[in-house]
């Protein structure tokens, strides 16, 4: 692999630019690999790169029915952090978050980590009892967190509006100063140029209509590119994790809907760290290209269209309003959605599955883009060794049977 | 009349301005004069300001290229102070009076830029490179590199003040709503008015017309605008019809619904009411839809083809004929078809020389080339721009012959001098909105666009947008889709056949589509940039290099790139650059991709999308009949839900800890009064409501005598508690069940579910009557003795009016219900009257208690009495993993009963394990020392990180009862850990604490009857 | 904003009605005589249909009565709706 530096940039200038290699190749699929991941996102390709890195299995091919990045790692609002409450969660996202902390050097590719803070707003005395909790659980299991009063809310954001005459003030904040957020199509390449270089065949427009079985074990996948063998599969597929998993004969915990984001237009630096407020639905940060980068809210029906309804943003814009009342006359530049799968307990599936050497990965809700290395990296444990890692050991399928639940909504009040 | 000196390039007549209102305007601080009917750019070409904006990577001097909403490049923040606003074009802002404006982005002024030294290294900048760089360590990143890319980001500024406009919504059906008010357009809603039908035409314009108010056309003998006029004034008179001019439809959603915003006024700094908003978003729904959205003017991909001075063909056209501005005085037309020919004959009618029309084609020989030539203009065919001289404003090109195909250049070069550059790279019908509803699209090779195909919603198109780019066309298709929209939304035009509106225009001929020009030197290799999306200054050359790099796939590209990721989403660059990836990657256009448009069409305001919901109107806001009195008494109120409940009554000078403190002691001493009307209330009745409340909540029901209260819980079927409350049973079939304050309309709709999709065969009926009753808890040792002031027909007495039974009677002359319900453990009545009844309820009780200091409280005095008795609060004690046994609550889950909701989990793996976190009671080693609500409990606070959680704190409070603090938390197999020590780490200490029973006063429950 | 089409008041706004998931999940009979797996597969277990999916709505704001709905959970169309305690009805989608 070309090393990418400010060396190599000079170097290529001096040729036009014209000498780059592609920095992932396009190959055709093998016939069999030792381990297919289905699915070209960000997890997938974490996935891949880890089983490269970490485990030495080379021999592997991710499959990606359309283009890397393409689903909901290229339509989240790229939000990181891990101030989880319960501590399944706590050491999975502060395991990925560690790695967001190292990605760009270990990828050699700058994903743009940016650590600006992440604020969590509280505005009734439950939120706030809520908000306390997560803080003093935060800080035992090692994940960095502050409770802010108003105006340490204020004096970190002084744009938002902390009267406390609003319909729902702001009473106060938890901040996780290590928090913040990533260039998120850049992660999706980082990955696959990294899984490429170690060998790992990355196969776009090649989607898998079935999954391969003898007896109770996984033997390959049918692909719109023909039959591809694998004694392992690991499917990593967020929007379509109910789907696979069917042609796999497995009934998954999942559901999915349309989630919506939108951008206004580039503005100069005004807003500088990540706002979040379950209570009123505003999600808020400003990214290097100064747009303001805005979650909305999540569709109530099962939806596989990337469209959500206008009238959940609408909806929105008032809660936003209040909280900056600045923002009010800028404009939304643009507006998407995607496809969140979602668990009954607002966690993931990170598992193994009654197939043998099928794995899943999946149901990461609204908060799968932070997971990604973490996710990643507890997965390919997973497929390499035929054993969770202890970090993702409770993201089991069985959980749902004997109840032992990691229930992210009932808890803290930040499903998002 | 304006001096030419103040205008130069303002032509002596022509144009849709007004003459007589001269506007005085700045612009970058220059005062400078227009004329209403100007748009900002028009007053600034009038003015020979070309160069007016910078670009986003390099900096490099901008002019105005389009006449519209296509405009890339003439960004501008408008205005000053709370009325500004950032990145409006210039094309789009109409001019007024006193209006400012100023460049963005750049330093210290848009003709010094420093940061244009970026231009000198771009050969280092190419697509991407920061991927490649900017990461020796996370450190530096966000030290050093973020900051200057944050810094150098973005275009205008936020307003540093709220906004002072009002906005609202409207929301409207039709029959027919007509998008476009071009010609097209206005011949749908025409033929769609004419047969009753409710219609809507909506345009972005101030006026209607679209490209009859650039073009010289006639029009059923008129000319353009005036059959416009006609038009207009026959649609106004219609009583069926709405016009929506400044209107941009900017989003198409699901069944035919149509998101509009209007811009109600013509500037944006006069400030606005309810009554009058700024701004007006309309949501439409509409049976049928006719499309008539025009199209947009591509430009060329030619060696530095962003130089100030050169503008689409189309845009220049609208310049001379509209606004009456001759953009230069020398022009050059560069071009790939016919039509654009046009422009370069408008001009020179208008006084402005051309100099040469310059073709791609190898041949030109269509009508208005030939008109061309006849009016003695130069024309070259199978030539090409190859470079252009000038920085900040066109000063010449230099032009050579194609060879090869027109994949390279032959021979000697040749210069010609101009002041203006018009370039027309074919047409892009405007398909966004068709995008929207997911419509399948097809690529037209001889137009070399996408057209609408398949549509996916009742929708119809005329005109441009489907690729019809002339006036007949336009005509006839927009007759044919106004009556065929009409028929189909079920209303018959009256007249017979489609009339023909008669039109005169010339023969736009032919395109030949050319993605890339060539120069002397391969793209990418020389100074010269060929721009694709020039705001984020991608170029053909970032185009390639993407592709060679991988980035071969449309959206992959896009988003390496950035093109069509600027303010104008790619409405002149989108086609350039998908066609010039597929020459990259060797792949029809059809087959590369097509680009995905979504909502919105033009940037929205978040304002107008907010519309009125702000302030109290964010969400209703719910109080009690006795609000007044609460508010009066300088109540301090806590939200539950939309709630708004009184939270402590303070006196003066009392702080929380003070005045809640007093509060405790009143009920526990005398006598306190509650507003306890927020809580839920549902009437259930029918003759199997027992049954019924016998399957929801965990407990017995049957027996329950009429005239008796019971306590239930309710659980999900996963066992988990989501409510509790009191159910009084009025009568052999009738029950009036309590909920929490938060949850009375999640359990109306848990009820109402399961007797609907599950119990259907259950007779039972629920009605939410929580605003039917005011509801005032009477609690305290003195309460019977207060009651009975008020009321005569009821035996107060213990042994008569036993804990957990009602009576019917009278109380303050009203009719009451009252219940003996306890949430504190102190003798207490809970007084129901109708709400309209409430206040004189609880001004009588007040009266009636004054001789013994009785005390109104609030929600946070009685969270400790209910907490010093050990009862639970749903949320607090409970977050949705609790069970009833984890609360010691064994007691309410009926063994006896086969089946409730929740009973078949309680049985899983999970549910039966001992160490599940139990409520337990805590005690702080230092009594003085309140926990904070939310802190975990730990064996070992020295333990390495993670440190092991046993729980947490769910409510923790000063007991002035006990003369200490007190603290309820849940906690791993609490109930077996009584009298353990354990710890509480906190921000500055780490506190001990002692697991002891949750019931910390009267565990035997003999205050309850006073 | 989509409309739909409640059994009971006829067409009105995707606003005014709830969702309540996939349809015909019945409460089991006899809980107490089910696995732990067959417990899981009722209380969490989804169908999740890409594609034509029966599912329940509720007229919230409206008459509050709960409907089933045939639904194409990509297009969102709604193919039909019919009343709690009916089956769905045959559709035949190429006449659709």
């Amino acid at each position: 692999m070309a090393r990418f530096s400010v060396f190599s940039l000079a170097r290529n200038a001096l040729s036009h630019h014209e000498n780059w290699p592609r920095q992932w190749r396009s190959p055709e699929p093998k016939a069999e690999y030792d381990a297919i991941i289905v699915g070209g996102g960000g997890h997938g390709l974490a996935t891949a790169y880890y089983l490269a890195k970490n485990h030495g299995l080379t021999n592997i091919a991710v499959l990606e029915k359309g283009w890397l990045g393409g689903g909901n790692t290229g339509r989240n609002t790229t939000i990181v952090r891990s101030n989880y409450l319960w501590d399944e969660s706590a050491a999975m996202y502060e395991h990925a978050l560690k790695l967001w902390e190292g990605l760009s050097q270990d990828l050699n590719y700058n994903i743009m980590f940016s650590q600006r803070g992440v604020m969590n707003l509280a505005h009734n005395l439950g939120d706030v009892r809520e908000s306390k909790r997560r803080v003093y659980a935060n800080r035992l299991n090692g994940v960095d967190a502050e409770w802010l009063e108003p105006q340490g809310v204020k004096a970190f954001c002084p744009i938002i509006n902390i009267s406390q005459t609003a319909r729902y003030p702001v009473m106060g904040a938890t901040l996780q100063r290590r928090a913040g957020v990533a260039r998120h199509d850049a992660v999706a390449w980082g990955y696959a140029r990294g899984a490429d270089a170690r060998g790992v065949d990355i196969i776009q427009q090649c989607e898998v209509t079935g999954i391969l079985r003898e007896g109770d074990q996984v033997t390959g996948v049918e692909t719109t590119r023909g039959t591809i063998r694998a004694k392992k599969v690991g499917l990593v597929v967020a929007g379509h994790t109910s789907q696979l998993g069917q042609m796999a004969g497995l009934r998954l915990p999942v559901e999915s809907h349309p989630l919506q984001a939108l951008v206004s237009e580039p503005i100069k630096p005004i807003h500088p760290c990540v706002v979040m407020s379950n209570a009123v639905h505003v999600y808020v940060s400003q990214s290097d290209k100064g747009e303001l980068v805005i979650g909305a809210g999540v569709d109530a029906f099962v939806g596989f269209g990337q469209r959500g309804s206008f009238h959940i943003i609408e909806g929105q814009m008032g809660a936003l309003r209040e909280l900056f009342p600045i923002f009010s006359r800028l404009r939304m530049m643009r507006s998407w959605g995607g496809i969140v799968d979602v668990c009954p307990d607002a966690s993931a599936l990170v598992s193994k599955t009654p197939v043998k050497g099928l794995y899943v990965n999946g149901g990461w809700g609204t908060g799968g883009f932070k997971a990604t290395p973490g996710s990643g990296w507890t997965f390919a444990h997973t497929i390499a060794n035929d054993e969770p890692h202890p970090i993702n050991a409770p993201f089991n399928l069985e959980r749902f049977v004997t109840g032992h639940l990691v229930d992210e909504h009932g808890a803290a009040a930040v499903a998002h | 009349m304006a001096s030419s000196q103040s205008q130069p390039n303002r032509l002596a007549t022509g144009g849709r301005i007004d003459r007589n209102q001269p506007c005085h305007f700045t612009f970058n601080g220059e005062p400078l004069e227009g004329f209403a009917g100007d748009s900002l750019a028009s007053a600034l070409l009038a003015n020979n300001k070309h160069l007016v904006a910078r670009s986003f990577k390099y900096h490099r001097p901008r002019g105005i290229m389009g006449a519209g909403v296509e405009e890339p490049n003439a960004m501008v923040q408008l205005g000053y102070g709370a009325h500004t606003i950032p990145n409006l074009k210039a094309t789009e802002i109409e001019l007024h009076d006193g209006l400012e404006a100023e460049s963005v982005n750049c330093w210290p002024s848009v003709s010094f830029d420093v940061s244009s030294i970026n231009g000198l290294f771009s050969k280092f900048f190419p697509a991407g490179f920061y991927y490649k760089t900017f990461m020796p360590s996370q450190f530096l990143w966000m030290k050093v590199f973020e900051p200057i890319i944050r810094k150098a980001a973005g275009w205008g500024k936020a307003p540093s003040e709220p906004d002072p406009d009002s906005y609202d919504h409207r929301h409207v059906h039709c029959d027919v709503m007509v998008v476009g008010g071009g010609p097209a357009g206005l011949a749908a809603a025409r033929e769609a008015a004419k047969s009753g039908a409710r219609v809507i035409l909506a345009d972005e314009q101030p006026e209607f017309g679209g490209s009859l108010l650039s073009l010289n056309r006639t029009v059923d003998g008129l000319s353009g605008a005036d059959w416009v006029a006609r038009e207009v004034q026959k649609l106004e008179a219609a009583s069926e019809v709405r016009l929506l001019p400044r209107t941009t439809v900017f989003g198409y959603y699901h069944h035919n619904y149509l998101c509009a915003v209007e811009r109600r006024h013509d500037r944006y700094d006069q400030g606005s009411s309810s009554a009058d908003p700024q701004m007006r978003l309309w949501h439409i729904r509409a049976k049928m839809v006719v499309l008539a959205t025009g199209a947009h003017e591509r430009p060329l991909v030619f060696a530095d083809n962003d130089r100030p001075g050169i503008m689409l063909a189309s845009a220049a056209q609208s310049y001379v004929n509209r606004y009456g501005v001759a953009p230069g005085r020398r022009a050059v037309l560069f071009t790939n078809n016919d039509g654009a020919y046009e422009a370069a004959l408008d001009l020179k009618a208008a006084g402005v020389e051309v100099a040469e029309i310059v073709d791609v084609r190898q041949e030109a020989t269509g009508t208005l080339p030939k008109e061309a030539l006849e009016a003695g203009i130069k024309v070259s065919s199978n030539s090409a721009i190859t470079a252009v001289k000038g920085k900040s404003r066109v000063a010449g090109v230099t032009l050579h012959k194609l060879g090869g195909n027109g994949q390279s250049v032959s021979g000697e070069g040749r210069q010609v001098a101009c002041d203006l550059i018009l370039m027309s790279g074919g047409w892009s019908p405007v398909v966004h909105l068709f995008c929207h509803t997911q419509g399948k699209m097809a690529f037209d090779e001889a137009k070399a666009c996408f057209v609408p195909a398949k549509p996916r919603e009742a929708t119809l198109w005329a005109g441009a947008v489907g690729g019809s780019f002339d006036l007949a066309g336009a005509l006839v298709e927009g007759v044919a889709q106004g009556r065929t929209a009409a028929l189909a939304a079920g209303f018959e035009p009256t007249d017979g056949d489609s009339p023909v509106i008669a039109s005169e225009e010339p023969d736009l001929g032919s395109l030949e589509a050319r993605w890339v020009v060539p120069t002397v030197e391969p793209i990418g290799r020389s100074k010269a940039k060929h721009f694709v999306d020039y705001q984020n200054d991608s170029t053909a050359a970032d185009i390639r290099l993407a592709a060679r790099e991988g980035f071969d796939n449309v959206e992959h590209m896009k988003r390496y790139t950035l093109s069509g990721f600027g303010t104008d989403q790619g409405k002149t660059g989108n086609i350039n650059a998908l066609a010039i990836l597929s020459d990259a990657v060797d792949r029809a256009i059809a087959e590369t991709g097509t680009t995905t448009f979504r909502p919105p069409y033009t940037p929205v305001p978040f304002g107008v999308m907010a519309g009125r919901e702000l302030g109290d109107w964010l969400d209703p806001k719910r109080v009690t009949a006795i609000q007044d009195w609460h508010e009066a008494q300088g109540a301090s109120f806590e939200d539950v839900g939309q709630w708004k409940r009184p939270w402590f009554f303070p006196k003066a000078g009392e702080d929380i800890h003070a005045a809640v403190a007093r509060e405790c002691a009143a009920v526990r001493d005398t006598v306190g009064l509650l507003d306890a009307s927020t809580l839920g209330k549902i009437d259930i009745q029918g003759p199997d409501a027992a049954e019924f409340l016998n399957r929801i909540y965990t407990n017995a029901w049957l027996k329950l005598k009429v005239g008796s209260i019971r306590y239930g819980l309710m659980c999900h079927e996963d066992g988990m508690i989501f409510d509790d409350g009191t159910t009084a049973r009025l009568g052999e079939n009738h029950f009036l069940m309590t909920t929490t304050t938060g949850g009375a309309a999640t359990v109306m709709d848990w009820l109402e579910e399961y007797l609907q999709t599950e119990w259907p065969d259950l007779k039972v009926y629920c009605t939410s009557v929580t605003e039917q009753w005011s509801t005032v808890a009477v609690a305290g040792p003195k309460a019977r003795t207060v009651l009975e002031r008020v009321c005569s027909d009821i035996d107060l007495a213990p042994e008569a009016f036993p804990f957990m039974t009602f009576r019917d009677g009278t109380v303050a002359g009203s009719p009451a219900r009252v219940s003996r319900i306890s949430f504190t453990g102190e003798l207490s009545y809970e007084v129901s009257v109708p709400w309209s009844h409430g206040k004189a309820l609880w001004e009588a009780l007040y009266e009636a208690g004054e001789e013994f200091g009785i005390t109104p409280y609030g929600t946070e005095t009685m969270h400790v009495l209910r907490a010093e008795k050990g009862f639970i609060i749903v949320g607090q004690e409970t977050d949705g993993t609790v069970t009833p046994q984890d609360l010691g609550m064994d007691w309410i889950v009926s063994k006896a009963k086969k089946d409730f909701i929740g009973k078949r989990s309680f049985s899983r793996a999970d549910t039966v394990r001992l160490d599940r976190k139990q409520l337990v009671g805590l005690l702080t080693e230092d009594p003085g020392f309140v926990l904070p609500e939310g802190a975990q409990i730990v064996i070992d606070p020295n333990a390495p990180t993670p440190i092991p959680m046993l729980g947490h704190v769910t409510s923790s409070y000063w007991s002035p009862a006990m003369g200490r603090s007190i603290a309820l938390a849940l906690i791993k197999g609490g109930r077996a850990r009584k009298g353990d020590r354990l710890f509480a780490p906190l921000e500055d200490r780490t506190q001990a604490v002692t697991i002891v029973d949750p019931v910390f006063i009267d565990p035997e429950g003999k205050r309850r009857d006073g | 904003m989509k409309i739909i089409q409640c059994p009971y008041c006829g067409e009105r706004p995707e606003l005014e009605f709830s969702y309540g998931g996939e349809a015909h999940i019945a409460r089991p009979e006899d809980p107490a005589a089910l696995s732990d797996e067959e417990w899981a597969d009722f209380l969490f277990m989804r169908k999740n249909t890409k594609g034509i999916y029966l599912e329940r709505w509720m007229h919230a704001a409206g008459c509050r009565r709960w409907f089933n709905a045939v639904r194409d959970t990509v297009t969102y169309e709604f193919l039909a709706v019919y009343k709690v305690g009916e089956m769905p009805p045959d559709l035949d989608r190429g006449e659709g």
